[in-house]
């Protein structure tokens, strides 16, 4: 006997349509990056986006494979379908109050290599941002 | 204006001469005779270079725009309006069944004499919680997210429009039951609060850093039936401390009331006096 299936959920899409996808963090999150790509390509009179590159920090819970997977679909019928869909990593830098200096983590543990002491003070990792587009 | 080093060079003040001489060096600002462009203009400089937009018809548009601003600003908005009514806001996180609602229910039972408050709860779906939360006498509002697995600030802002918040000190939000997606989005609340129970083991702290990482308060529940679990208090103790440094830890049972009181005193503290009527 088969399972019930799971219902997928319209969710607006930023052309004014609706998708039928199951519901997902990076769904939404690419829902709102391609609202802001879709508004500037069009403030800028474009007509088609070649390429979208963002910048998501290893600290901002977005999943780069669940966002790629989420442009694919949210992306499908606009003028970004066709685009090359970029992601730059930022990596955690966190800053030690003990040593007064900046230092790289090596896990999730925000541990100071130099004088062991943890931190909680995150200086970039969160990054979750747009940073170009490529139109014509 | 010269085209090419910017230098004002009007019309008046330039004359051909048949001097081959190098345009640089003009002097600014004077009327003598000026060389300037002496060469002759059929040749390729400024004019068949190549174009860096025109090597093909992409244009690049630098952005940097922060995908999140739009939640951003309206949660800002909400900070902003939460302040001036001099509102204590709560924004508490955990996975489906650590207890929210248990916990909400018997604090909103015990404070209501001491501590004004109202909430506001999101689930997927059904008001069963805002149900239960509203038996305590006080304020609850439920926000069905349907497909969204987190709250966002605008829900938050209409959701508070239809609360009277006449006296009320302390607003707590129960945001939807998810580890990942909620520490992305912030409500414009006061603190943050993760809530872990028991009986989800010790190491959640390690497999959900984010989250963690975000909170004011981290709030153990169900230390009732730690040991019938097999709990293991020190090592999960030291696993939020790894992970959240920054974070109070207050272990409570919201079933026995067992470390409720500390619970209480930190809102206690937390909930700003209502301001003196005469100020001078």
């Amino acid at each position: 006997m088969k399972g019930k299936p799971v219902s997928p959920k319209a969710i607006a899409a930023p052309n004014g349509r609706h998708y039928r996808i199951p519901p997902m963090h990076e769904v939404s999150i690419m829902a709102q990056t391609l609202d802001i790509a879709l508004n500037e390509a069009t403030r800028q009179g474009a007509s088609q986006i070649h390429r979208l590159t963002v910048r998501v920090g290893t600290l901002s819970g977005v999943v780069p494979d669940a966002l790629r997977f989420a442009f694919d679909v949210v992306a499908k019928d606009t003028i970004a379908e066709q685009a090359k869909f970029d992601i730059e990593t930022v990596t955690a830098r966190c800053y030690c109050q003990t040593c007064e200096q900046d230092f790289y983590p090596e896990d999730i543990i925000f541990v100071c290599p130099h004088c062991e002491t943890l931190s909680s003070q995150v200086l970039s990792g969160k990054e979750l941002e747009l940073s170009s587009l490529e139109v014509s | 204006m010269c085209q090419d080093c910017g230098c004002s060079v009007t019309p008046a003040n330039i004359r051909m001469t048949s001097e081959n001489q190098s345009h640089h060096d003009h002097s600014h600002g004077h009327s003598h005779e000026h060389p300037h462009h002496n060469h002759s203009h059929g040749h390729s400089h400024g004019h068949s270079h190549e174009h860096p937009h025109h090597d093909h018809s992409h244009q690049q548009i630098n952005l940097h725009q922060a995908i999140l601003s739009k939640n951003d600003r309206l949660a800002e908005r909400n900070r902003g309006f939460f302040a001036a009514k001099n509102l204590f806001v709560l924004n508490i996180l955990s996975s489906p069944g650590s207890g929210k609602t248990a916990l909400l229910e018997r604090t909103l039972m015990d404070l209501s004499d001491r501590i004004p408050a109202a909430v506001i709860v999101g689930d997927l779906e059904t008001d069963n919680d805002a149900q239960r939360l509203r038996r305590s006498g006080q304020q609850a509002i439920q926000i069905m997210t349907e497909s969204l697995c987190h709250l966002e600030a605008e829900a938050i802002a209409q959701a508070t429009q239809k609360l009277d918040l006449t006296n009320i000190q302390l607003l707590i939000i129960e945001n939807v039951g998810n580890l990942v997606c909620p520490a992305a989005y912030d409500l414009g609340e006061t603190q943050r609060v993760v809530l872990l129970s028991t009986t989800e083991g010790e190491d959640k702290p390690l497999k959900y850093p984010t989250v963690f990482k975000s909170a004011d308060v981290v709030v153990l529940n169900k230390i009732d039936i730690a040991e019938v679990v097999g709990f293991d208090r020190d090592r999960a103790l030291e696993n939020i401390r790894k992970i959240a440094p920054q974070a109070q830890i207050l272990e409570v049972s919201a079933r026995t009331g067992e470390g409720m009181e500390q619970w209480y005193a930190y809102l206690q503290q937390q909930v700003q006096p209502q301001p003196e009527l005469a100020v001078h």
